[in-house]
């Protein structure tokens, strides 16, 4: 490169690829390549193209499927909550009259969205991918630019393949070193979290860099993009790299032959130039990493598993203190003590941010010839249908049958407690999801954020436990292979 | 699109920091296909209690405001998800305008596309409008979009700041979506010019 040449990052190259349009007085009009839709977000949107008289602009750009509310229980019984069940049958209606691929009910394919985009190829590096869904950032592990919208948002995707952006500032998340044994991807995030704090990268695109995220298999970098927002980014992104391109490779809508020569030509200039500026950095040390676990009311909230809840008392400012004190008193939780032994009702292992393959199968490693404590609901439930085919080919389900847990059917489930898999009023849950807000698993419920691997250990042993005091002889990471 | 152009009211004061989406709208509202009735759903676990009635202790249940078109809200409001359920639920329940040190991204972009202005001010004048509503909680401050001005009674005007684009659009009451099909050459020409790389499935 000359020296004339600007170095640019991994979100300027995307970014500028996508650039429509940049009118003096207002945002960018921003091409999106990829439109995922949900049941949720989007039947408002239908409703405006209708008003309009306007069609889908690029409906072979357009993926949709069901996550949210739908049940996880027999797929042979009918959905009992009737707004559901209209969600449901208007996405089917919309995806019909505009001509949308619809992963539906019957779909061997259907699942989370975020887990499904990048399971069928759908999600590659370079493009652009939209949802009316926060955690559309988990398609940045690929060095997608993807990020949240809302419905206003997902009408004007649909009506013209375009958005309205403000180009976003950029934040690098350096993790440098080599996890210890018992210690995640999901680990990592929830340290970053607990560092930086839920706003500490509003207006920001993160790019996590380092040796550590090298290191780590496309479902572990899905894990930490998915919780990018979080930290308040819209967007999380990883460079691609041939652990990327290995996953991408030979999927269902993954081009072929000279087109998938080409796009790796392309994929390989992504990266972020050497000496490129980002706007703001942070480093962490992945060796000194402990199981991490969030004790309050979001997910900054967190700490390593064997340290004290801090005291509101110690808190410098007056607004920190008292979010404290209402996130312990919603929690029932004693500063100065570590979760370590705290009583559990309920352990949910799901969700876009750890419901892959690779996640069960770690759960899986620790729940083999175990048994979960009586007084404890084990929920286990795949993200995709593909997920779940796939542990069942490997017995995991046995495995968390035997163990006392539920085998339940792809979904969203007890992440967000809209389709009846919910906590009752008081119950404490240790969840491999991504947020812990006050009622989100359920009125009343009360989250503890975690691993699936301290989520597992936490079910045999009824109470919060560190799962490296289970495991001496066991491996302690899943091997890296994918659906 | 809602446009939003003066505004005096009295404030609500919720001293709470980062207040996320779940909190503002519970998901179990979400299964609505409209848009219609979620004023009532607003902060449903923080306004009733388990039976359903009102909790006195909520503010949003204090009659001394009843009316108000202001929150007055802590750090990082709206953050967590983006369902767009969140704006929807304020503006339902009369809400046109909040004030924080900051918003959540996706929550500010889906506010201003409803016509409630998020209004960012620094700590010191966050802080002020905190201590004097516990002194007169009956006071009413004034907006004026136009000027980007916040008058508060007895304190120097504040300027409060806006993108150009999303001022124009909210005093215009301007379609974004219409905007953006005036680029409908600009679109296909991208979509030609990118025909090999974007084509899909």
């Amino acid at each position: 490169m000359t020296p004339m040449q600007q170095q640019l990052t991994l979100v300027d190259k995307v970014w500028n690829d996508h650039v429509v349009a940049e009118p003096p007085d207002a945002p960018s009009l921003l091409y999106i390549d990829l439109h995922l839709i949900h049941e949720v977000t989007s039947p408002q949107a239908f409703t405006g193209l209708r008003q309009r008289g306007m069609r889908v602009r690029r409906p072979e750009r357009t993926v949709a499927t069901m996550d949210h509310s739908i049940p996880t229980h027999d797929p042979s019984l009918p959905i009992s909550d009737a707004l559901a069940a209209t969600q449901i049958r208007q996405l089917e209606d919309n995806a019909r009259e505009f001509g949308i691929r619809l992963y539906g009910m019957d779909s061997p394919h259907r699942g989370i969205v975020h887990v499904i985009g990048p399971e069928l190829g759908f999600t590659r590096p370079g493009m652009t991918i939209v949802c009316g869904d926060s955690h559309t950032s988990t398609h940045g592990a690929f060095g997608a630019l993807a990020f949240g919208i809302g419905t206003s948002e997902v009408e004007h995707v649909l009506a013209t393949q375009c958005l309205l952006q403000r180009k976003p500032r950029t934040f690098e998340v350096r993790v440098e070193g080599k996890l210890s044994p018992g210690v995640t991807a999901k680990d990592i995030i929830l340290a970053l979290l607990s560092k930086i704090g839920v706003g500490g990268g509003t207006g920001h695109v993160f790019e996590y860099t380092g040796s550590a995220i090298r290191g780590l298999s496309m479902e572990e970098r899905m894990t930490i993009c998915n919780m990018s927002i979080e930290g308040g980014a819209r967007a999380g992104m990883i460079a691609p790299d041939d652990t990327t391109f290995e996953y991408v490779a030979g999927r269902e809508f993954t081009p072929r032959g000279t087109d998938w020569e080409n796009a790796l030509a392309q994929w390989r200039k992504l990266p972020t130039d050497e000496g490129a500026k980002y706007d703001r950095s942070v480093t962490l040390d992945a060796g000194r990493l402990s199981p991490m676990i969030t004790y309050g009311t979001n997910p900054g909230m967190g700490l390593a598993i064997d340290v004290p809840v801090p005291h509101p008392d110690r808190m410098t400012n007056a607004h920190q203190q008292q979010a404290l004190r209402k996130a312990l008193d919603y929690m029932g939780l004693q500063p100065g003590r570590s979760l370590l032994g705290h009583p559990i009702d309920v352990v949910f292992i799901g969700s876009c941010t750890n419901a892959r393959i690779s996640d069960l199968r770690l759960a899986a490693s620790l729940l083999r010839s175990r048994k979960v404590a009586p007084n404890v609901r084990l929920l286990v439930v795949p993200g995709s249908q593909a997920v779940k085919k796939q542990a069942e080919a490997e017995g995991l389900h046995t495995v968390f049958k035997d163990a006392g847990g539920e085998w339940r059917e792809a979904g969203c489930s007890m992440c967000i407690a809209m389709n009846g898999d919910q906590l009752q009023p008081g119950q404490y849950a240790v969840s491999t999801s991504n947020r812990n807000f006050e009622g989100r698993q359920g009125k009343g419920g009360r989250t503890f954020l975690a691993s699936p691997l301290t989520a597992a250990a936490s079910a045999v042993a009824g109470r919060i436990t560190d799962a490296r005091t289970f495991m001496t002889d066991t491996p302690l990471r899943a091997p890296a292979t994918v659906v | 699109m809602a446009r939003f152009n003066l505004l005096t009211s009295r404030i609500v004061p919720l001293p709470v920091n980062d207040v996320d989406t779940d909190q503002i709208i519970p998901a179990r509202f979400l299964k609505a296909v409209d848009k219609n009735g979620l004023g009532e759903s607003l902060f449903a676990d923080w306004r009733y209690r388990s039976d359903g009635s009102p909790d006195p202790g909520f503010i949003l249940n204090n009659p001394q405001y009843r009316g108000a078109q202001i929150l007055l809200a802590g750090d990082n409001f709206g953050c967590g998800s983006s369902r767009e359920h969140a704006p929807w639920a304020l503006t339902a329940f009369g809400f046109r305008a909040i004030i924080s040190t900051s918003f959540a991204d996706i929550f500010g972009t889906n506010s201003l596309k409803n016509g409630l202005l998020p209004v960012v001010v620094d700590e010191t004048v966050h802080r002020t409008l905190f201590d004097l509503l516990s002194q007169n909680p009956g006071m009413e401050v004034h907006i004026d979009l136009a000027r980007q001005t916040l008058d508060i009674p007895g304190t120097p005007e504040v300027v409060f700041p806006i993108d150009g684009f999303s001022k124009t659009c909210l005093l215009e009451g301007i379609d974004e979506l219409g905007y953006i099909l005036t680029f409908s050459d600009a679109i296909a020409a991208y979509e030609s010019a990118h025909a090999s790389t974007i084509s899909q499935g």
